[in-house]
């Protein structure tokens, strides 16, 4: 890890030295964005981990907890929304047995997330299964795909 | 081949146009014989894959188009010139067509977005050079002014006033940045334009920045656009390649250089104060204007901030003259803009008119009319910072001014048509629970007033809603509007005051008889079976995720209300309309 974090520092220092892409960075790197390496960066920068964690906390594309293998990002905006998003997103709580509020599954192979909007809007409703994007998708045909990515993880 | 072309197997199709030009001898990629281009968003989405033939200068233009097919459009139209009827686009392919002016989508959909050649071979960077080799900044302020060009984001500030302004500033640094942060959901003309025409954009904003003095640029973009990233970049290495952009452009003494900048999704950041802190890395909260970002912007310098739908317009209108331009649209707003057409409309995709066309006109003519042919209920404008506009109202011009009067805007341009199955005090939920997710946090009219909106309307679509509360809805709404610190809070209630104004009664209905008109809101209706209109068919029990249908093939089926999650899917699948909704 230290290493990776030396070379982000370098590249922190070339980059006007901007905490938000600092921060996009770490996130490439791990998936997430790990505790340590906030703290590490905090000493190393001398910024407190507050600042850090504020911009974090505040822009949704951050997390702050490790994500799974596959993503499933439901867009809520407000075409998909009409054309039964809800729906959608209700039955992948169902699939995935998630419970109040997770948005990964204990085995860490899915990770359920929404977006505000893609801008895909004529083909709503969308869905993005690790950055492929699915149009006018059914419910039917979306816990098919679920199904057939579950079976890949079962096969391995 | 934008995002929805790709989605719809974009790639796919012209892999197999490729590979089997090859089989059959055809050398594809030398451009004298023939050439296969990829091509941004031509707006009409719900066709897509859109192939285009080009024989001997006449196009044929083919629509839902898949790998499979592409081997007979080969054989019978390319080899032996008989296009396939039956695949070719239909008269309302051209209807959809007819009533729309492309300024800015003008060669979207006709480039290469990927190949400044592409650009260049239709006029593209011309601008540029007639601004600087024959043009004074004041000279080019002047165009823009005459033009009527006014900011295409949602506030609709005149462009060229905005640029004066900046350009009058004496500072060693000036900024201009682009706003592609387009975070209206159901808005995707920003997304289209730099997919489809990316040089357009750069352009537009090299000729800002040459106007105002400034050598800095930024894009702000989405990083939920990852084709519109991807373009950009290829894109401004090759403006620099070809020295649009860099030291002594086009052999003056002008220096600019464009970065782009990947937002982190946060719908506040469209705002432009909001956008400057995030672009110098903080939380991306407004501050209080004035001093607007011309005097005061990035690090505290004159910005200029333009959204990506203006700077299209602008090399168009320095090519074309500010007269051309100023003779579409009204008096008060000129040209054309660019909307998302969406939701349960028959046409949807992106699509350019001018200004103050009849709104009947979009959404029958151009959009083709309601989907399935269900009753139009109305059309929302302008995502969370707009309004709803019902039928009795369609007759209306749509512009910046008869927009407002009605309660709506045309912001960024999102409109979501929607029909009878819809439910208006759901549609103003569904704004506030956005609007109060994304507010920054930072005023408290805002924060805690789009909260307790939101509860007093979770609560009436719950079915505890309470005598007064429409009232109690009218006023917190007004005062979160006055109050508010920026632009996210001052619109934010729009949605509830525009839907209570033309749908009070369905308002009244949640509230007084504890109905859902529309049969929307889970906790007020329930689904059953209408025995006489049964076939027996199964196909509501295949689709219920609950196992909540039970029935024997070809008899009656019933629902059990214990296991019934009011999901929809029975209702939609049903082809019979034997679901009803008590």
């Amino acid at each position: 890890m230290e290493k990776t974090l030396e070379k982000l520092y370098v590249d922190y220092e070339n980059n006007e030295g901007n905490i938000i892409s600092l921060l996009q960075d770490i996130q490439n790197e791990f998936g997430y964005i790990p505790e340590d390496a906030v703290n590490w960066f905090s000493v190393k920068l001398d910024i407190p981990a507050s600042r850090f964690f504020g911009i974090v906390t505040f822009y949704a594309q951050f997390h702050l907890a490790p994500r799974g293998k596959n993503i499933i990002t439901t867009c809520c905006g407000t075409a998909c929304h009409v054309k039964g998003s809800e729906r959608l997103l209700n039955g992948l709580v169902k699939e995935l047995n998630l419970q109040d509020g997770e948005s990964t599954t204990s085995d860490r192979e899915f990770t359920l997330e929404k977006v505000n909007c893609v801008g895909a809007c004529s083909i709503a409703p969308v869905v993005i299964i690790n950055k492929k994007i699915h149009s006018k998708v059914s419910a039917d045909n979306l816990m098919k795909e679920i199904r057939k990515l579950k079976d890949k993880e079962v096969e391995k | 081949m934008g995002t929805g072309g790709i989605a719809a197997g974009g790639s796919e199709v012209m892999d197999s146009f490729k590979k089997q030009l090859r089989s059959k001898g055809i050398k594809a990629d030398i451009k004298k014989h023939c050439s296969i281009h990829r091509v941004g968003c031509r707006g009409l989405c719900a066709k897509d894959v859109l192939v285009d033939i080009i024989l001997n200068n006449v196009k044929t233009t083919y629509q839902f188009i898949k790998p499979y097919m592409v081997k007979r459009i080969i054989e019978d139209h390319i080899l032996n010139g008989n296009p396939v009827e039956e695949w070719a686009v239909t008269e309302d392919y051209h209807q959809f067509l007819n009533k729309q002016i492309k300024v800015v989508l003008s060669d979207c959909g006709n480039i290469d977005p990927e190949d400044i050649d592409s650009y260049l071979n239709v006029g593209g960077y011309d601008a540029l050079k007639q601004v600087v080799s024959t043009m004074s900044p004041k000279d080019t302020i002047e165009i823009i002014k005459k033009s009527g060009l006014r900011g295409r984001g949602g506030a609709g500030f005149p462009t060229g006033l905005k640029w004066e302004i900046c350009s009058k500033e004496t500072s060693s640094q000036k900024y201009i940045i682009c706003n592609a942060d387009e975070g209206d959901p159901g808005a995707f003309m920003d997304r289209s334009v730099i997919e489809g025409n990316p040089h357009a954009v750069i352009e537009g904003m090299i000729i800002g920045a040459y106007s105002v003095g400034a050598d800095k640029g930024y894009v702000y973009i989405r990083a939920e656009y990852p084709l519109a990233v991807e373009r950009l970049k290829k894109a401004l290495n090759q403006a620099r390649q070809n020295k649009f952009l860099g030291k002594n452009i086009l052999g003056k003494k002008f220096d600019f250089d464009i970065k782009i900048k990947l937002g982190a999704g946060a719908f506040v950041c469209g705002e432009e104060t909001g956008l400057i802190a995030s672009i110098e890395g903080q939380r991306g909260m407004p501050r209080a204007k004035p001093p607007f970002p011309v005097y005061k912007g990035l690090w505290g310098k004159p910005t200029v901030i333009n959204n990506v739908e203006t700077l299209a317009n602008v090399p168009y209108i320095i090519r074309n003259g500010a007269e051309w331009y100023s003779s579409f649209g009204t008096e008060k707003s000129k040209g054309t803009k660019v909307f998302a057409l969406t939701g349960k409309i028959k046409n949807s995709g992106l699509i350019e008119v001018p200004m103050g066309i009849p709104l009947r006109e979009i959404i029958y003519d151009i959009g083709g009319g309601i989907e399935n042919n269900r009753a139009f209920k109305a059309v929302q404008t302008g995502g969370p910072s707009g309004g709803c506009i019902p039928a009795d109202l369609l007759d209306i011009k749509v512009d910046y001014e008869s927009l407002a009067q009605v309660g709506s805007i045309v912001g960024s341009g999102g409109m979501v048509v929607l029909d009878e199955n819809d439910c208006m005090v759901n549609i103003a939920k569904f704004f506030l629970q956005f609007t109060q997710a994304e507010s920054c946090g930072k005023c408290i009219p805002c924060r805690i007033g789009t909260k307790r909106l939101l509860e007093i309307l979770e609560r009436i679509t719950g079915g505890k809603g309470r005598e007064g509360d429409i009232e109690l809805l009218e006023d917190l709404a007004n005062d979160v509007k006055a109050t508010s610190l920026c632009g996210l809070g001052q619109t934010a209630p729009n949605p509830i005051l525009s839907t209570i104004r033309y749908f009070r009664d369905e308002y009244e209905a949640h509230i007084t008889k504890k109905k859902c008109p529309a049969g929307v809101c889970k906790d007020l209706l329930s689904y059953i079976i209408i025995a006489e209109l049964c076939k027996g068919c199964g196909a509501c029990k295949r689709v219920c995720p609950s196992g909540a249908v039970s029935g024997e093939k070809k008899k009656v089926h019933k629902i059990d209300p214990d296991l019934c999650v009011k999901c929809g899917a029975c209702f939609e699948a049903c082809k019979f309309k034997s679901i009803g909704k008590g």
